[in-house]
């Protein structure tokens, strides 16, 4: 399949994030009254860019805004402040036809393949849908359908087309969903924990897929995933989140080998290895689960944070160039 | 040349596939028969002239110009007797078919249709259209029905339509409520998200993804809509504010209670109606029960 | 194979379940051994039988499930033959369950002490004074603080409703507690913390476990012995370290493979099994594996090969188990596990 290349401007940078917000409102007035309800921070001031072809993992625990930090790049959600730009231009003042070609460049990968597909349809016809959206001639449609296809290593591609998605497996289904994810050809694609609903016999082969893709084309991808494992078998850069804001964001290798931030020293040691000879050492974080509607003060970490001293808790951190990565705590700041 | 027969969207395809959720409840026996009594009135009501020895509104006089009232079933051909009027009840219960069918098909295609219509824009949009239209339901649950078709009347000409403005502009409200709550859950399926991310309009997305979802919903309150139907307007016309002109059931009931039916012992006069309004209701809710079971097959056990 | 040293011991269990007319055999001819004070995994791929296994172990299947053959000796007693009421007395007792996603079978309605009490008293026959001090110890065990008693599910995170459950599981002083995916729903970081917290309670009450799960790191973080099932077999049971560190059957090895290691050098390329498990309606003739394995021969196509103890109760099904070293190092290479005519 030839990368159609006419689209892309000269420069170097596609995505740009700056202080993005996602705020949610929950539970009504009466609620509030009564202790319940509240504001969701769900993304709370994250800032960051992309360079084309780039990888990016997202890495981080449940409530941590990660899915929400996808969402809003592929304008699933829209931003309650903050500026996120595509190639240039503002995602959030798109609409009609420029909204229609930004979808052609932008996609997701969701989570669960057994949800993403109408039940009632076949895989051509929900395959047909995002062509018939950016007005594709008929008369291409099953040629692109097979090659895209084919490019997720689908063997013989045509005994797919006509079955129904529950006859395929969850490793099939996912590898559909990236075929339909990447038959406009975008140029950016928002991969949402993709394999965490496989088996995991599956997932490897269905990573394997993603990265050949995401190679071939030149994709800039950005991969959503709790599982440091994943995110460094696919991504050479990592931004670590924690309750809506940054923590760490740096090359995958360094992190996992030397993490800096207090939380990703953590996440490092949390995670298991088939090794049985590991170290069963105590996790340096205190318990306890981040709950977004109620975040401590100054740097979200802190009350958990083995480290943390009383600047932590009157200052939010602000993210700084730390050698080779990017940093949000008051350990490295200087001043 | 490719073969791709089954992905070019003619007409037909789109058709079928839209009305895909939509079948006949066959599976279980007393929705049969109910599916086999409309049948037998829809026959009825479209060969109505033929089948129907008299016109019902005729009055008739039998061979010795006498008025022919108050004959009973069998007398002088009238296989259900006369009125007190001369009318032959017969070609009236006959005759009666029409109104009923038209009343209640109108009146199940009008509930179904703005209540569809409303549960879809109300769960599909969210916000402020939402609650616009979920407030204009509640304003619609809280008008009562009969009164209301009463009130109605008193201001328009008497009509059948009466029963079927004030069904459209009622009762829309439970099918409204329930196929919202379905849209809400539906908005948030993966393939919905999935195919706002592949660049589908709203429009194309609810034709395509919802809408299928919901018609079996919408069709079970149609045709609970019809049985609803058929006998508000044959309480209306009881109670006399009914159309003089076209002959109902509710009519004939209202003839037969003005003309002393029961002290008289013409049950002749009051049990046909009766029986057909039976009849035509609970051939609805059978039928409406069979839609239950494809939609909800887990109830039964 | 049964010492003075092993709590349960399962020999050539058989679970069938009756699906329409035909019977599929879940379960087939599973042996292993659960040592006294020890926490055994119970690895294995989706459909593989480990949950149904677990759940045999209780007897509380499905009821279109039966235990066709085989026996559970447990502290000398064969679960198998057990009546029902005489089962009944041992669950929560001896053995207690904790069912996958154990945090969102809490009753939402209740508090959480008022479900305690229910183990407690209803089946425990404390009293109420005595079910309180047992709750809050209970309580300290798990890391809760026992203020917490009288709180609704819903007001727990994930993590602390799994705490939870291991906390309702041990409210009698079972001697083994089979856990179903205990941490899968978790984030890494409370499923450390709770695997922690199961390890030190294991050793501190000399608890048996048997944990099931799919994830092969869970178990080389956890588990003394590990047992690996395939489409209902016991493919390789022993030590943890043995099966990680010198695994014999080819489908360890594969699983070894699809897991990307952290903490190990930049990964190489993940290696995974192509196919699927064969379905349990019709199984095949020979080896369950042969159709998915790089190593098969045609033996192995038409003989289905038993569990036989090596040394150190490392125990495999496989007819190249003597092969084992020069196969391992096949298995490494990707080129092995690629898919040929």
């Amino acid at each position: 399949m030839m990368y159609d290349d006419t689209r892309k401007t000269d420069v170097e940078t596609l995505i740009t994030v700056r202080d993005a917000r996602l705020h949610y409102r929950v539970g009504g007035a009466l609620s509030a009254m009564v202790g319940g309800g509240g504001t969701v921070k769900a993304v709370d001031g994250v800032s960051f860019t992309l360079k084309r072809g780039e990888s990016v993992g997202l890495l981080g625990e449940s409530g941590c805004g990660k899915t929400s930090m996808g969402r809003l790049l592929v304008k699933l959600e829209e931003a309650t402040a903050g500026e996120l730009l595509f190639d240039g231009a503002d995602i959030g003042a798109l609409e009609g036809d420029d909204l229609r070609k930004f979808r052609t460049r932008a996609q997701l990968i969701f989570q669960n393949p057994f949800d993403s597909f109408n039940p009632r349809y076949t895989i051509r016809q929900s395959m047909v849908e995002p062509l018939t959206n950016a007005r594709i001639a008929r008369e291409e449609w099953e040629d692109r359908i097979i090659a895209a296809l084919e490019l997720v290593r689908l063997p013989e591609p045509q005994q797919y087309l006509d079955r129904y998605p529950h006859q395929l497996s969850g490793g099939q289904l996912q590898r559909v969903v990236m075929a339909r994810a990447l038959i406009l050809q975008p140029d950016f694609v928002v991969a949402d924990e993709p394999v965490s609903m496989l088996d995991v016999s599956v997932r490897a082969g269905v990573l394997n897929v993603f990265r050949d893709v995401r190679d071939r084309l030149g994709l800039t991808a950005i991969y959503i995933s709790h599982d440091l494992a994943l995110v460094r078998y696919v991504c050479e850069r990592t931004i670590v989140m924690y309750l809506g804001r940054i923590m760490e964001d740096g090359p995958t290798e360094a992190i996992v080998r030397d993490p800096l931030h207090p939380y990703t020293q953590a996440l490092v040691a949390a995670v298991p290895v088939p090794d049985p000879g590991q170290s069963h050492e105590p996790l340096p974080i205190g318990r306890g689960a981040p709950d977004p509607r109620n975040p401590p003060s100054g740097c979200v970490f802190r009350d958990r944070c083995p480290k943390a001293f009383d600047r932590c808790a009157s200052e939010v951190p602000q993210v700084q160039q730390v050698d080779d990565r990017r940093l949000a705590c008051h350990l490295f700041d200087p001043t | 040349m490719p073969d791709y027969v089954a992905t070019a969207p003619a007409r037909p395809g789109r058709f079928r596939r839209f009305f895909s959720g939509i079948r006949l409840p066959l599976n279980d026996p007393f929705a049969i028969a109910g599916l086999i009594i409309y049948a037998v009135f829809l026959l009825t009501a479209i060969f109505a002239y033929q089948i129907a020895p008299y016109d019902p509104t005729e009055i008739l006089y039998s061979e010795s110009y006498d008025l022919a009232a108050d004959l009973r079933p069998g007398e002088e051909g009238h296989i259900l007797g006369t009125t007190s009027l001369g009318r032959d009840i017969f070609s009236q219960i006959i005759y009666g078919t029409r109104s009923a069918l038209l009343v209640g098909s109108t009146a199940a295609v009008m509930v179904a249709l703005i209540g569809t219509v409303v549960g879809v824009t109300a769960g599909y949009f969210g916000g402020w259209v939402e609650t616009v239209l979920m407030r204009l339901a509640d304003i619609a649950f809280g008008i009562p029905f009969l009164p209301f078709v009463i009130v109605l009347a008193a201001f328009l000409e008497p009509s059948i339509w009466n029963v079927v403005i004030a069904m459209a502009l009622v009762l829309w409200r439970d099918t409204a409520r329930v196929i919202r709550s379905q849209v809400l859950t539906l908005r948030n399926r993966g393939y919905v998200e999935a195919a706002r991310i592949s660049g589908s309009s709203d429009f194309r997305i609810i034709l395509r993804h919802v809408a299928p979802n919901v018609l079996p919903m919408s069709f079970l309150y149609g045709s609970i809509a019809i049985g609803w139907a058929i006998l508000t307007e044959a309480s209306i016309s009881f109670l006399g504010f009914g159309d003089p002109q076209s002959i109902s059931w509710g009519y004939m009931l209202q003839d037969a209670f003005a003309s002393q039916a029961l002290s008289r012992q013409a049950y002749y006069w009051f049990v046909p109606p009766g029986v057909a309004i039976i009849l035509v209701v609970s051939a609805g809710f059978f039928i409406s029960r069979g839609y239950e079971n494809i939609l909800f097959p887990k109830l039964n056990r | 194979m049964s010492t003075q040293d092993t709590l349960l011991s399962v020999t050539d269990l058989q679970v069938d379940y009756q699906v329409g007319a035909s019977t599929v055999r879940a379960v087939d001819r599973a042996t292993f051994d659960v040592p006294r004070g020890a926490i055994v995994g119970l690895v294995g791929e989706s459909g593989c039988g480990k949950t149904t296994m677990a759940s045999a172990i209780t007897r509380i299947i499905s009821d279109n499930a039966t235990i066709s053959g085989g026996q559970m000796v447990f502290d000398g007693t064969d679960l198998v033959s057990l009546s029902e009421r005489q089962m009944n007395r041992l669950r929560w007792r001896d053995i207690a369950f904790i069912p996958q996603s154990a945090m969102n079978s809490l009753d939402p309605v209740y508090t959480v002490e008022y479900q305690l009490n229910e183990v407690l008293r209803g089946r425990g026959g404390l009293s109420r004074r005595a079910a309180r001090v047992r709750s809050e110890e209970l309580f300290e065990m798990v890391g809760i603080e026992p203020g917490r008693l009288k709180d609704f599910p819903h007001q727990f995170s994930g993590g602390m409703r799994q705490r939870v459950a291991i906390a309702l599981a041990l409210a009698l002083d079972p001697k083994l507690i089979i856990a179903d995916e205990p941490v899968t729903a978790l984030d890494v970081i409370v499923q450390r913390q709770i695997l922690d917290q199961l390890r030190s309670l294991q050793q501190m009450l000399g608890i048996s476990v048997v944990m099931v799960t799919h994830d092969i790191s869970v178990v080389a973080y956890t588990c003394d012995h590990t047992v690996v099932m395939y489409a209902g077999k016991v493919v390789e049971s022993g030590r943890t370290a043995d099966l990680l560190r010198t695994p014999v059957h080819p489908y360890t090895m594969g699983l070894k493979n699809a897991f990307p290691d952290l903490k190990g050098a930049e990964q190489g390329l993940l290696t995974p099994i192509e196919g699927a498990p064969p379905s349990l309606m019709n199984p095949p003739d020979g080896c369950r594996f042969a159709s998915r394995c790089p190593f098969a021969l045609e033996m192995c196509r038409s003989v289905d090969p038993a569990l036989m103890a090596g040394q150190d109760g490392h125990a495999v099904a496989c007819h190249r188990a003597a092969e084992a070293p020069a196969l391992r190092a096949e298995a490494v290479k990707y080129e092995t596990w690629q898919e040929d005519a």
